[in-house]
């Protein structure tokens, strides 16, 4: 296989596209909760603002910088979060850790636009950065307003 | 060799180094990472180490093992000796005039914290100053940080200008009446500036200032003789100049060293234990609590003798030509910012590719064999300086060779390729 054929297992073209162009990028007016996630390592930086209705997500937005990688996980965690209650944002993170740890398994079937992260887990070092928004907004939700980090 | 720190004399030019001769020694150099040629451009972050070191370390075990310094059989007779004369090469190769001044520890960071810990807790208190530069790794402005709190005193940094050198005019009016010590770096990680360090010593030890150099970027490029530096203290990494991890050097002037208080306490670092009082063993040893790294000091010396055969000259000459090269090569891949330009420079280069972040410059590299570091380096307030949260870096050292550039450049076209 070449490089860049096993390359494009990790940067996918979605996964290129949200790294280029984050939906959801941007301050949240309204916003109920507020969350930054760093990675020391490599400097990545997020704030995601989560604007909560009732106990469902009715918008998330994230503003930060870091690689393609982070950014489009972020990018694409707000979109898929909308309309979730802080349990279901949580059951589904778990079963994201699993298809960037482990790979695609049984257990991440029908994960839809997440599916495009199946290839991180070819690559360690990169989890944390497909991670990284998404404890933030953990964070955001479980425990209000901080920061928090990878390491 | 050139340099700001003061070469050792050559008899004669130096022969050009044959790297790719000398790559056979390294057998980590043959085998492949993910099933292409290993390119290992991540010097400054560790070295590789020659069939030398690895064997010294390993007929260690095989035929040596025993502690040092306690029992009366051969074994143990043995050891001390090679350990010993490990400590002797280390003196030989940094210009030490005494190896009682080379107290073997764990790596530059703990050498710094060392002397943070006991000279700087007997010299530093209230109201005083302790002077950094602002290219200084973490592992040279933390443990002055945590002295500085503990003791009300103020940490000032020397800044640079967007080069990457120091600003001597300012570097002078921070040397001030309060000033304890200037820690200072002889070669930056992250950009690979040569500081102008014979100068500052000098300007420093004007003023009375103690000096503490951290050497763990500069032994590998540039050598240094201690006697000539008039420099207080020395430190280096084994891992960083061919040697093992785990085992590095702080040198320090033995008046200091015999009146400074020892750090840890155990074995070895005494004389005499009752409940009442313990008197404190002699040079080296007064720093050396518990069993060593035997194994990493002669490990470390291997590397050194390595370093000496190969010829430090040769290597510095030619990590300068095949810097050269590079920064050409470099300045042909599009979109390709170099950060800093400082006057002098190692085999360090930083860069940015575009808007790609260095971590995924990183990754992409990665898959086609080349090793490079992407980050801050461990260096944030560099970093902050220089306005990026991270930047690529390729770091040479003696077995690298043009090749190693050249596929560097075809990496760097291929990451275009992933991110047009």
């Amino acid at each position: 296989m070449t490089a860049s054929s096993e390359l494009s297992d990790l940067y996918q073209e979605v996964v290129l596209d949200h790294g280029k162009r984050p939906r959801n990028f941007g301050p949240l007016e309204g916003a109920t909760h507020h969350a930054e996630g760093l990675n020391p390592l490599c400097g990545d930086h997020f704030t995601v603002h989560a604007r909560l209705d009732g106990d469902r997500l009715a918008e998330v937005r994230f503003e930060g910088s870091g690689c393609a990688i982070s950014k489009a996980s972020a990018s694409v965690m707000t979109g898929v979060v909308k309309g979730k209650s802080a349990a279901e944002v949580e059951a589904l993170f778990e079963r994201f850790h699993r298809l960037v740890t482990e790979g695609p398994v049984a257990a991440s079937e029908d994960l839809g636009k997440l599916a495009v992260f199946g290839g991180v887990h070819d690559y360690p070092t990169r989890v944390k950065c497909a991670s990284l928004a998404w404890h933030a907004l953990r964070q955001a939700l479980h425990g209000g307003a901080g920061a928090v980090s990878t390491e | 060799m050139s340099s700001s720190a003061p070469a050792r004399e050559s008899p004669r030019p130096a022969p050009p180094l044959d790297a790719a001769r000398l790559r056979a020694d390294f057998p980590i150099l043959s085998r492949p990472v993910h099933g292409r040629p290993l390119v290992y451009l991540d010097n400054a972050a560790t070295t590789q180490k020659p069939r030398a070191v690895i064997d010294a370390v390993s007929s260690y075990y095989e035929e040596l093992n025993a502690n040092v310094h306690r029992g009366v059989h051969l074994l143990s007779e043995r050891a001390t000796r090679a350990y010993d004369d490990a400590r002797a090469t280390v003196a030989r190769f940094i210009g030490a005039a005494d190896p009682r001044e080379v107290i073997f520890v764990r790596g530059t960071t703990e050498a710094v914290n060392l002397v943070a810990q006991t000279f700087g807790r007997r010299s530093v208190g209230a109201g005083d100053e302790v002077l950094v530069t602002g290219l200084e790794h973490h592992s040279n402005i933390v443990p002055w940080q945590m002295l500085c709190e503990e003791k009300g005193a103020a940490l000032k940094a020397v800044p640079i200008d967007d080069a990457g050198d120091l600003d001597l005019d300012a570097f002078d009016a921070l040397l001030g009446p309060r000033t304890r010590l200037l820690a200072v770096t002889q070669i930056s990680n992250a950009l690979g500036t040569v500081t102008p360090l014979a100068e500052l010593v000098r300007r420093a030890k004007a003023r009375g200032v103690p000096v503490l150099v951290d050497g763990a970027q500069g032994l590998p490029h540039l050598g240094v003789d201690v006697a000539a530096l008039g420099a207080d203290f020395y430190a280096f990494s084994g891992h960083k100049v061919y040697g093992p991890t785990g085992i590095g050097v702080l040198w320090g002037r033995r008046e200091l060293l015999e009146r400074m208080p020892p750090w840890q306490g155990g074995g070895d670092m005494i004389l005499s234990v009752s409940f009442e009082k313990t008197v404190y063993n002699e040079l080296p040893h007064k720093f050396e609590a518990g069993t060593p790294n035997i194994a990493g000091a002669l490990g470390l010396a291997a590397a050194l003798d390595y370093l000496t055969r190969a010829g430090p000259e040769a290597v510095a000459a030619h990590e300068q030509a095949l810097l050269a090269y590079a920064l050409d090569a470099l300045s042909s891949v599009p979109d390709l910012r170099i950060v800093g330009a400082p006057r002098r420079r190692a085999g360090v280069v930083s860069f940015l590719l575009g808007d790609v972040h260095p971590h995924d410059v990183g990754t992409v590299l990665d898959r086609h064999g080349i090793a490079v570091r992407a980050g801050h380096h461990c260096a944030q307030p560099l970093m902050r300086r220089l306005g990026v949260a991270a930047t690529a870096r390729a770091s040479f050292g003696l077995y690298n060779v043009r090749e190693d550039v050249d596929a560097l450049v075809r990496g760097l076209h291929a990451v275009r390729e992933v991110f047009a």
